[in-house]
């Protein structure tokens, strides 16, 4: 309840400073001590501290798994405000506005990471969904900015309606909408609750952008400003798909081998598609977006295996993929051109820059010794011991081992091409931090116990 | 009258929305067929909120009254989407003088 209260609080109190202070610099500062302040009462939550008391009548439930999750969207989010803070000024003027919007979404996350009915669950994913849309068309003059936001906006409104249509479905056929109720009773697959079911998994697959709802994705994160499709193909999947695994175990997980299978086929095209395609890219930026629905794919093991290890595994998997894409991205705003030859030559002039920028691509990849590796490793395992989709975890090795190819091109392209010098505006400051940020990986890659402890705790 | 006539109605409303969204290519027709879409479900869940209500009345007075609780949420957060989307439109009219959606081939290469 924390988070949630005071990330409001806290997108009101951005849009006043924008208000009353014309800095970008003290704008920036508000931000990072409101992220701090949010990672603080969300972690004091966790060891207990409610700092309000509100009934919420059993529509939202904390349980240490969500604030676990909060606390990595939170933690991801200062990463992602102290290296990519500067580069928002340059997308318009409101920047205050930004970050507002940013903090709105980030209490939609909270809710979607722990509501408990689908009244809370709509109203988390429609908190996230709105503030988005805005923001994908902040670049108001760049048509590309605006066609994504509007595609963004039908399309996601269109998905909307299907989820209210799958909830009330649900509601007809259960007579609640609090997910302890709907998970009660017969697994009987009654017509009116499959098409509910049917029509929530597809809405959430959109959410998700699992194939074949994922066509919006590579336009929308093509179009929007750089900086923020980098918020939202880390910080903004990684919750949607928290609430995915949310509803899909709370309510029905009774009913889990009645859909395993069409989730598994799900997985498998998403798999596929987004490896496939973004193999064809020339565009490092599109090239990232098919890349985030071909990570989208792994994550859905998730919930084809619907295990302790599946939940632990998707926890771990949203941390080592927030951090690469995050890191990838800081650096992929930097740069003039953005196509592959746009990173010619880029280990020469910007050597640190290049050997974090390797770092991270490997840990998208999966290269062993990254956290990339053992975030796939757990997603795999899990799967193999659920026992029924041994031929998803094949499909899933040898669409890891397509991946390595686009990813290497990156690489090579930086270290192996000549290239001119470009001029890249990056202080130390934002050097070190990627290089912390690099470290990181490879550490939570080498010791992985580290924060699989931290979940056994949890569970 | 029996639940099954609501049930009709909402889905046939829903499925000419969907169908709208599917073939028209104006982007305000399609953010109507999207509201078609929501009313259908708010018609659908009332009439499952009075079919609770008839059901469980007898134990629980105010069975199935979160039915009519939830079509609030849903009217509130589609006039935050309408706001929303109609800014959107019109940012778009602006730049292009036009709200088809067959100019949104831009981020296609």
């Amino acid at each position: 309840m924390n988070a949630i209260i005071i990330s409001a609080i806290w997108g009101v109190v951005m849009m006043f400073s924008g208000v009353f202070s014309k800095s970008n610099a003290v704008v920036r500062i508000m931000a990072l001590t409101g992220i701090a302040l949010l990672l603080f009462v969300n972690v004091l939550e966790w060891n207990g501290v409610q700092l309000f008391h509100v009934n919420v009548r059993n529509m939202l439930s904390f349980d240490s798994f969500g604030l676990f999750f909060n606390t990595i969207a939170f933690g991801s989010t200062a990463l992602y405000f102290l290296l990519s803070g500067r580069d928002m000024e340059k997308v318009g003027l409101h920047v205050a506005e930004y970050y507002a919007l940013i903090f709105f979404i980030l209490c939609g996350i909270s809710i979607a990471s722990s509501f408990n009915t689908l009244l809370m669950l709509f109203l988390g994913i429609e908190i996230i969904s709105i503030p988005l849309y805005i923001i994908t068309g902040t670049d108001k003059r760049n048509l590309k900015s605006n066609e994504a936001s509007l595609k963004y906006f039908l399309m996601g409104a269109f998905s909307t309606g299907l989820m209210l249509m799958g909830i009330t479905l649900i509601y007809g056929a259960k007579g609640s909408f609090n997910m302890d109720d709907i998970s009660l009773g017969t697994y009987a697959m009654t017509p009116m609750l499959g098409a509910g079911l049917l029509l929530l998994l597809f809405s959430m697959a959109f959410k998700v952008s699992a194939a074949p709802f994922h066509f919006w994705t590579p336009d929308v994160y093509d179009g929007a400003p750089t900086v923020f499709t980098s918020f939202m193909a880390t910080i903004v999947k990684a919750g949607a798909f928290i609430a995915f695994l949310r509803l899909f175990e709370g309510s029905f997980e009774g009913m889990h081998p009645q859909w395993q299978t069409l989730v598994a086929i799900i997985t498998a095209a998403t798999l596929f598609i987004g490896n496939i395609t973004a193999v064809f890219q020339q565009s490092v930026k599109r090239m990232l977006a098919y890349s985030s629905i071909a990570q989208a794919g792994f994550m859905m093991l998730a919930l084809v295996a619907m295990n302790g290890m599946a939940k632990e595994g998707l926890v771990y998997y949203t941390l080592a993929y927030s951090l690469a894409t995050i890191g990838v991205f800081a650096i992929l705003i930097k740069m003039k051109d953005y196509t592959f030859e746009g990173f010619n030559g880029l280990a020469k002039h910007q050597p640190v820059l290049a050997a974090t920028n390797t770092i991270f691509l490997l840990s998208l990849a999966g290269i062993p010794a990254t956290a990339g590796f053992m975030a796939k490793f757990y997603m795999l395992s899990a799967a193999v011991s659920n026992g029924h989709v041994m031929w998803l975890v094949i499909l899933g090795v040898l669409c890891a081992a397509i991946s390595v190819y686009y990813y290497f091109r990156v690489i090579q392209a930086m270290y192996f091409k000549d290239g001119d010098t470009q001029q890249m505006d990056t202080t130390p400051g934002f050097k070190g931090l990627l290089v912390l940020m690099a470290a990181f990986v490879v550490l939570i890659g080498i010791f992985p116990q580290w924060i699989i402890d931290k979940l056994y705790n949890i569970f | 009258m029996k639940i099954e006539y609501y049930i009709v109605l909402s889905l046939a409303l829903f499925c000419i929305g969907i169908a709208g969204v599917l073939t028209r290519r104006n982007a305000i027709i399609i953010f109507m067929c999207i509201e078609l879409m929501l009313n259908a479900v708010n018609l659908l869940l009332v009439a499952f909120s009075k079919m609770h209500h008839l059901a469980g009345a007898a134990t629980n007075p105010t069975a199935g009254i979160d039915g009519q609780l939830f079509v609030f949420f849903i009217m509130v957060v589609a006039a935050a989407e309408v706001s929303v989307g109609l800014a959107i439109i019109v940012m778009m009219y602006r730049n292009v003088h036009s709200v088809d959606v067959n100019f949104l081939n831009r981020l296609k290469h």
